[in-house]
């Protein structure tokens, strides 16, 4: 049966990648606001810095918490390039994440042939070395990280051309999304080579990778240097976008977060980083917006995936897509449905007893208002109401979840019965 | 002279405290394969849970009150929480503690608030040992020293001379086995765990009140101990001694070098420009990079750290 | 003079105290089908985890077609031309069994760590992917991930990806350990077909196989080989007889 060589791009796959750009393109038309921009600017980096996470974590199998490294020093050359320029004005603004590219991908050498010597936990711990390495190392030298206050920069140099500048926000969003939707569609074919695929390899089995000719370390090793070049135009776009960079962007919230993004998205899926990224972004201004405790929020929500649900929304996703394929979706709605109030219930008792603890803790001037109710911190009585509605919830939620167990084992029964027929 | 060892017995007190937490992470890795990347939350935790028993009967039953707790609670988080990422692999055991110091510090923040708390050295211990030349000892850096050393001694003997230990030590290479020959391997990883983080604490305990309790003090120390189990060797108790040892010491003679590079270059016979700088950096501000220098000079000479079993 | 495709000189093995195996000399010649048998616990599987560089040796020389190879890592020694399956089945589990095959020939057809080419239109790696998958019968379940495959499926794609870079040396470790008769009947079948022309060095306790397939047998002994020959020699040795006390050989054994 020979091979023949599909084309490069299918009906559906054109669809998807002109649905994609499209969808960048029109967005900033629709939600005009000036926030709403500064928002979709984030999201696009985030989407590209949580990408090149993936490469390491859902691709190559190498769990990183100093990512933050490549993304940094990406900004930081990036600065310092639109800084030298402005002088000399000898490169175009919207080449300049490129730049952060290379400086991360040089990062990715020097570094990464020190990280990949390892695997697995080993690799974990001296990634979060390194990643504290560059964040004490960027205090020492003002020069080039600007200490406390960091390094800023002006990204309108020379005249404008077409009267693009890039001083609107306007403009640096398209920029941006043209330099995310070229990101997106490089990770994705880096995915489909030779590289790709053994990095997948040495994934599942890097013992069996040395016995069909790789060196695991090699792979390792380039996907490192790959992932650090993509990093750094996510951090250079971030330099153009915010004309400053300090040295959180080397640190250790950094890193977490794009770890968070990529896990919550789904680290076994291409598509997954993006779904985290868009998500995080969105839920980090909204729950901040509205309560002090976000980070712990955060931390509970992360956990919970981790316990529950850790393959992500993605795999979340794809497992009820195959429900609605076989048309069984439906089925599991009953079950969804009970264990909603006992879901609200908790939810609202937790929320409560957070706030009430965060009020405590801080000694807040302002008093404080859960779902719109006045509450009184330093009598018994909240407390103990919430703290009744959390357990009351929880026995509940402990009670209807079997049934919700119970419907996906009848439906994924009827699925694999089909099948097998 | 003074210097010398005033900075020596500073950095073994620093290196003994960095053992204690090094050696609870060491155990939990050899047994259950779990690097406890939530270790240092434990440390916070015990000088948390110490001030707090402390304001209401003193610092004496705070000491043994306070790793008790902390232990228990990680016996709880062990059972109902790690146990149930194990399934998934180890990516997510370390995620689970990964997202566990994170939370950590978010309760810490819920409960106690921002700022420091004020945790103070009991006035039976804040004096001076002894003078040595003109610095002042402190007596509560005997006692932090009196206080690890008991610990490391105890659980030598705990490991080598009891039967649990004898079955723990089994147990950290051979589980299966252990196992089949009717032990409860969960339950001894329950107390694996717990007993780990419970060292942890108890370093919390004595080091928060020496040092300063606040919601940042767990990221503060929690890299340096990764470091200090990556030189010593993953999964060497001995190791792990040796590392923290040198790296306390060290780190502590070189907060306390005041002198630039060119000068140490100058020691060598070498002559620096000394306007570069790089030149111009004294020992004291390189202090903060020194352990990850360390730890990235051992993976390119010797990867698998001071003592560490060789990868077959 | 014709080279030898594997050849050991006093090799050794010691893990710590434990000595494993003790000055073991083997020579087998190009296309030759040579079986390893031995009691439980003789070494044979560190013999091939010697050869194949997944231990270091203690001491001793291990020669490749006639270069040496005994301090090279098992990615040094594949590219050389020598592959081996392992006996617990040791394949890419989230992978589909294409691409699992697919993986194992791009190495040898010299597509390295490009990232700038198309995997699906590396003609001759498809091709070649779906020759061997043909080969080992598993063309219907080519698009399956290999996680779920059956337990004889996944021994036939780990014989496939032994054998699908073209590799002439092939070391099988009990490569029909945990079938049943009639799986191993076919697994019999499907290795013949596929070394044909090549070295085939195998570890087996399956006598019936052991017989059908090899040129000559080495028996191995506490670490130790106490005979080399053909079937009829081996079968006829007192030696091998007083060291399988208890086990037949005449009718062929499954252990």
């Amino acid at each position: 049966m020979s091979a023949l060589v599909p084309p490069l791009l299918s009906r559906r796959r054109f669809f998807l990648w002109g649905a994609l750009a499209l969808l960048m393109i029109v967005l900033p038309l629709v939600f005009d606001k000036g926030y709403a921009l500064s928002l979709m600017c984030q999201i696009s980096i985030m989407i590209i810095f949580s990408l090149s996470y993936n490469m390491l974590l859902g691709q190559t199998g190498l769990l990183s918490f100093g990512h933050a490294a490549y993304f940094g020093i990406g900004a930081f050359a990036t600065i310092h390039a639109l800084n030298f320029v402005g002088k000399a004005a000898a490169l175009p603004v919207s080449i300049l994440p490129l730049v952060g590219g290379l400086a991360g991908l040089l990062g990715g050498v020097l570094f990464g042939y020190v990280s990949t010597k390892r695997a697995g936990t080993t690799f974990a711990m001296i990634s979060l070395g390194i990643g504290e390495l560059m964040a004490s190392a960027s205090l020492m030298f003002p020069v080039v990280f600007g200490g406390e206050a960091g390094v800023s920069g002006n990204r309108v140099i020379g005249k404008a051309v077409f009267g693009v500048n890039f001083g609107p926000q306007i403009q640096i969003y398209y920029l941006i999304a043209a330099w995310t939707f070229l990101c997106i569609l490089a990770m994705y074919a880096l995915t489909q080579t030779p590289l790709g695929r053994m990095a997948n390899a040495v994934r599942d089995n890097p013992e069996r990778a040395q016995f069909v000719g790789y060196d695991p370390q090699w792979v390792r090793f380039m996907m490192m240097i790959l992932a650090g070049f993509f990093a750094g135009i996510a951090g250079g776009l971030s330099a153009l976008n915010y004309e400053m960079v300090t040295a959180e962007s080397l640190g250790g919230w950094t890193s977490g977060v794009v770890l968070m993004m990529a896990f919550v998205g789904g680290i076994g899926f291409f598509y997954g980083p993006i779904i985290g990224a868009v998500l995080i972004s969105l839920l980090a201004i909204a729950v901040a917006g509205v309560t002090k405790a976000w980070l712990f929020y955060f931390g509970l929500f992360f956990l919970t995936m981790v316990l529950y649900a850790p393959g992500g929304i993605a795999s979340l996703l794809a497992m009820h897509k195959r429900l609605w394929n076989a048309g069984l979706l439906l089925m599991v709605m009953p079950a969804y449905a009970r264990v909603t109030i006992p879901l609200l219930l908790t939810f609202a008792g937790l929320v409560s007893l957070v706030e009430m603890a965060y009020q405590q803790a801080e000694v807040l001037e302002t008093p404080l208002l859960v779902f719109g109710a006045s509450i009184d911190v330093n009598s018994l009585a909240p407390w103990l109401i919430a703290l009744a509605l959390t357990a009351f919830g929880l026995v509940l939620l402990k009670l209807s979840w079997p049934r919700v167990s119970e419907a996906w084992r009848q439906v994924l029964a009827g699925i694999n019965g089909e099948v097998a027929r | 002279m003074e210097f010398f060892l005033i900075s020596l017995l500073n950095g073994v007190t620093y290196g003994l405290l960095l053992f204690m937490l090094s050696s609870g992470l060491t155990l939990i890795f050899s047994m259950m394969g779990v690097l406890n990347f939530a270790h240092a939350s434990f440390y916070m935790l015990g000088a948390y849970f110490a001030y707090q028993v402390s304001t209401y009967v003193g610092f004496m039953p705070a000491l043994i009150v306070a790793p008790l707790l902390v232990g228990g609670l990680g016996m709880l988080i062990e059972r109902y929480g790690l146990r149930k990422a194990h399934k998934f692999g180890h990516v997510a055991e370390l995620l689970f503690t990964f997202g566990l110091s994170f939370l950590i510090e978010e309760v810490v923040h819920l409960i106690w608030g921002k700022a420091p708390v004020d945790y103070r050295i009991p006035e039976v211990l804040d004096g001076t040992l002894f003078t040595l030349f003109s610095t002042n000892f402190p007596i509560y850096k005997g006692f932090m020293m009196m206080v690890s050393v008991g610990m490391l001694v105890a659980l030598y003997a705990g490991l080598t001379r009891t039967r649990i230990g004898l079955i723990i030590q089994a147990a950290l290479s051979k589980p299966d086995m252990v196992e089949a020959l009717g032990h409860n391997v969960p339950r001894i990883f329950m107390l694996v765990f717990g007993g780990g983080v419970a060292f942890a604490a108890l370093a919390g305990v004595i080091g928060g009140n020496a040092f300063i309790t606040e919601p940042g003090m767990a990221t503060a120390v929690g890299s340096i101990v990764f470091v200090v189990v990556v030189v010593g060797g993953l999964g060497s108790l001995t190791g792990a001694f040796l590392a923290s040892l040198l790296i306390g010491v060290v780190q502590t003679f070189a907060i306390g070098l005041n002198i630039s590079i060119t000068d140490v270059a100058a020691l060598f016979g070498i002559e620096l420009v000394a306007s570069g700088v790089v030149a111009r950096l004294t020992v004291t501000q390189l202090a903060p990079i020194l352990p990850y220098l360390f730890m990235v000079a051992i993976l390119i000479f010797r990867p698998r750290g001071l003592m560490g079993a060789r990868e077959s | 003079m014709n080279v030898p495709a594997l050849q050991l000189t006093d090799v050794r093995k010691s893990f710590g105290q434990t000595v494993i195996i003790n000055g073991v000399n083997l020579i087998v010649p190009r296309g030759e089908r040579h079986a390893i048998i031995g009691p439980n616990g003789a070494g044979k599987s560190t013999l091939f985890n010697l050869a194949s560089a997944r231990f270091p040796v203690t001491s001793g020389d291990i020669t490749l077609k006639g270069e040496s190879v005994t301090d090279l890592k098992p990615h040094q020694i594949n590219r050389l031309g020598l592959s081996r399956s392992f006996q617990l089945t040791n394949i890419f589990t989230n992978l589909s069994v294409f691409e699992n095959v697919r993986c194992s020939v791009l190495w040898s057809l010299n597509y390295k760590y490009s990232f700038w080419r198309r995997l699906a239109a590396l003609r001759d790696a498809n091709e070649q992917a779906h020759r061997v998958i043909d080969a080992i019968g598993l063309a219907h379940r080519s698009d399956t991930v290999a996680g779920i495959l059956s337990y004889a499926e996944q021994r036939a794609l780990e014989i496939g990806i032994t054998i699908a870079g073209g590799a002439d040396v092939i070391l099988l470790d009990e490569p029909t350990a945990g079938m049943s008769k009639s799986e191993t009947g076919d697994a019999v079948a499907l290795i013949r077909r596929v070394t044909e022309g090549k070295t085939l060095i195998m570890v087996e306790h399956d006598m019936s196989v052991v017989f059908d397939l090899a040129d000559r047998i080495s028996v191995l002994v506490y670490g130790e080989i106490i005979a080399t020959g053909t079937p009829a020699e081996i079968r006829a040795s007192a030696a091998v007889q007083e060291a399988y006390l208890g086990t037949t050989f005449a009718e062929g054994s499954h252990d």
